[in-house]
């Protein structure tokens, strides 16, 4: 479970992204974190890795302080920044550098993955397009089999095709223990994949519950239009 | 795959597999694929795809081996075929009907444009 309490935090002295915020993950799940641009969505998952240190409040990750940054959680964590380089070396030296620090680290999920995109295994990293970059490193990240692994606008730069290979691949890369948090704005790429939503504005929790459909199928773009709106008036 | 909007996921998602049943995709008798496949196939949650399983088999148009996975039903076909016969009688056909007096098509037009 990862906790967020009454956290503030800002990154200019007089301007703050959060007050006083609260919010739990507590089931296993798959996640989307929706939000206006600006309403702190990755400053959140930069909280939870304990990569920003909160102003005041906690954050904890099974009860143990995020901001301790201790081996035994990071190796269940895995964060997916919006934008990031990678070195320019082969997939493989790339993945022998990192395995040691995921002891479930798995080399069959890592090939489906990447058979998913229609990616070989025999790859430098240097010379990828933003596109196929993006791939192998969801790639990676969704074999090293984390218990917890936040995602920020996963599927920016993603083709038509490329965003449907990605869903099958968090499928595929998902079980029962796992809890997968995506912030985006792009809602329509992951809504059916959620088990769960979460619509953060201004400070507050909009909405925060299991997405269950009765009889007729949830339009999330249109929770989410509701939800802010009924908010701002 | 393309969802519409006014009806549950999970119920298109058990009609698609309803056709493909009648298309011959899953034979009778025949496992069906893991709940984990079919949601990767049509790439939506696994808890959906659980209900639109557990919705055939409360139907017997599938059924469950413990442990093993979900098999279509020995007359599955027939099942489905019949309960689509009824969707015929029961959705389309007033809708059609509805269209025809609306527009003041007469049986015999319907008749003629069909040949």
């Amino acid at each position: 479970m990862i906790s967020i309490q009454n956290v503030t935090f800002g990154y200019r002295k007089h301007e703050t992204v959060l007050n006083d915020f609260s919010l739990d993950f507590g089931q296993s799940g798959i996640y989307g974190l929706l939000g206006k641009n600006g309403t702190g969505k990755s400053t959140l998952l930069y909280l939870m890795m304990g990569l920003l240190r909160p102003q005041k409040g906690s954050v904890t990750v099974d009860g143990i302080d995020a901001t301790l940054r201790r081996p035994e959680v990071l190796q269940e964590m895995f964060l997916v920044p919006e934008e990031y380089d990678l070195p320019a070396i082969s997939l493989h030296q790339y993945v022998r550098a990192i395995k040691p620090f995921y002891p479930r680290f798995s080399e069959n999920l890592l090939k489906q993955c990447l058979a998913n995109f229609e990616m070989g295994t025999d790859i430098n990293l240097g010379v990828l397009s933003m596109g196929q970059k993006k791939k192998v490193y969801m790639s990676v990240v969704l074999a090293a089999n984390t218990r917890y692994l936040l995602m920020d606008e996963p599927t920016n730069g993603l083709d038509i095709l490329s965003k449907s290979q990605f869903r099958k691949a968090i499928i595929d890369g998902m079980n029962d223990e796992k809890t997968i948090i995506v912030s985006t704005h792009q809602v329509h790429d992951v809504e059916l994949l959620l088990d769960h939503v979460c619509i953060i504005e201004r400070n507050k929790v909009l909405l925060n519950e299991p997405l269950i459909e009765k009889d007729q199928a949830i339009n999330l773009e249109e929770l989410f239009i509701k939800t802010v709106e009924k908010c701002t008036i | 795959m393309q969802f519409k909007d006014h009806k549950p996921i999970f119920l298109q998602i058990a009609e698609l597999i309803c056709d493909e049943i009648l298309g011959g995709k899953y034979p009778e008798g025949e496992r069906l694929p893991s709940v984990r496949e079919y949601a990767a196939e049509v790439e939506v949650n696994v808890n959906t795809v659980v209900r639109s399983f557990e919705w055939l088999s409360q139907k017997d148009i599938i059924y469950n081996k413990r442990g093993m996975g979900y098999y279509t039903s020995l007359g599955a076909k027939e099942t489905v075929r019949e309960s689509l016969r009824e969707a015929f009688f029961q959705e389309t056909l007033p809708e059609f009907v509805g269209q025809m007096q609306k527009l003041g098509i007469t049986v015999e037009e319907v008749e003629q444009a069909m040949k």
